[in-house]
């Protein structure tokens, strides 16, 4: 028996009222039937479905990446209008050993990362187990593994394995 | 409390017109195609951002959908770039 | 209706971002165009994309729920985009910059 992609299809419907911009019952019915009809049609192009396990730990998540962009975004602000000069910033290349195989779990990650300002993803390794992330304010390359360790990839683990 | 509204209107899309002027200066000097790539890539974040303020000036959501076709559209167009620059092709036979 | 005839207590918090979200926006823009390296200059434009963007796209939020009298939130489609598309540009320009770097190093040193 194959997963059906309920969020998917509910997402789909969501998007399509909010394009439209009415939520009159056969409009519902219009947007519910597309959604159904092309997440089953379009499952065979992808039929990788992640799992979500709990919902309450992505809520989780969302906030404490929500503190993490605020705190970055005044960083880099910091950095770009030069109130650094006493001590020198230099940025440079970390590699961080992964433990998330989910791909659903990597995909997130990088949003994350991408956007915090401050570290972009730069590259993962073929088999999925080395990161490496280019940081604007490399200060020490441990504090920067194990933030990205116990932060995220706790958290994500959790939700999607 | 509209004219603090009307002077944060203007204040925002004096930002985004000065961020513009950034980008566009970043993309004219270069020094290497990248560079080019990302600063396009920002112009057209901060032509949405420039939209959404004239929608809300102008009190339409018209300027809203043109607003998602640049944020399809340029992705599109940054992804197709930043391919080309990887591969030397963009679709892979 | 236009829009400056909304209530007080809606019109600040949009001023207030607005204002944020711009000067956001600026900065990162600025920093594009002042870093010295192209890694570096990855960095600065994702704080228009993240906070500058989301800043703004709130506001809109607000306006237009405003004008119409009830809670239009279709400025999220927006913010989704943005954020489910920026990690794939950073990622392959990231990938293009350094593919880039290491063939013309070749090219000087063979």
């Amino acid at each position: 028996m194959k997963r059906i992609a309920w969020l998917l299809m509910i997402g789909l419907t969501l998007m399509w009222l909010l394009l439209t911009g009415s939520a009159s019952p056969g409009n519902v019915l219009l947007g519910a039937a597309l959604s159904v009809a092309m997440t089953l049609w379009f499952s065979a192009v992808r039929p990788l479905h992640p799992h979500l396990r709990r919902p309450r730990a992505a809520l989780r998540l969302f906030w404490r990446v929500a503190a993490d962009v605020l705190r970055s975004n005044y960083a880099v602000a910091r950095i770009v209008l030069g109130l650094t000069a006493k001590r020198n910033v230099h940025a440079g290349f970390v590699d961080i050993p992964l433990a998330v195989r989910d791909p659903h779990a990597l995909a997130t990650l990088a949003a994350i990362v991408t956007s915090t300002p401050g570290t972009v993803w730069a590259n993962l390794s073929p088999d999925n187990r080395v990161l490496t992330l280019h940081v604007l304010d490399l200060r020490d390359p441990q504090h920067m593994r194990d933030t990205i360790k116990h932060r995220y990839e706790d958290l994500l683990r959790e939700i999607f394995e | 409390m509209s004219a603090l509204f009307n002077f944060a209107l203007a204040f925002a899309q004096l930002c985004f017109i000065l961020a513009m002027c950034c980008a566009a200066a970043r993309m004219m000097i270069g020094p290497r195609a990248q560079d080019r790539v990302l600063a396009l890539d920002t112009l057209y974040i901060n032509g949405l951002l420039t939209l959404l303020m004239l929608g809300m000036r102008t009190s339409t959501t018209i300027y809203f959908d043109i607003a998602l076709l640049i944020a399809l559209f340029g992705f599109v167009g940054s992804i197709a770039l930043a391919k080309f620059l990887l591969r030397g092709e963009v679709v892979e036979p | 209706m236009s829009a400056d005839m909304l209530p007080p207590w809606l019109l600040l918090p949009v001023s207030l971002l607005l204002i944020f979200g711009g000067l956001l926006t600026l900065l990162g823009s600025l920093g594009l165009l002042r870093m010295k390296t192209f890694y570096q200059r990855m960095h600065p434009p994702s704080m228009g994309n993240t906070m500058g963007a989301g800043c703004v796209l709130i506001a809109s939020m607000l306006v237009s729920s405003g004008l119409a009298g009830r809670p239009v939130v279709h400025e999220v489609l927006i913010a989704v985009f943005i954020v489910t598309t920026s990690p794939i540009t950073a990622m392959l320009l990231m990938g293009a910059a350094v593919h880039r770097e290491a063939s013309q190093r070749e090219k000087r040193e063979p």
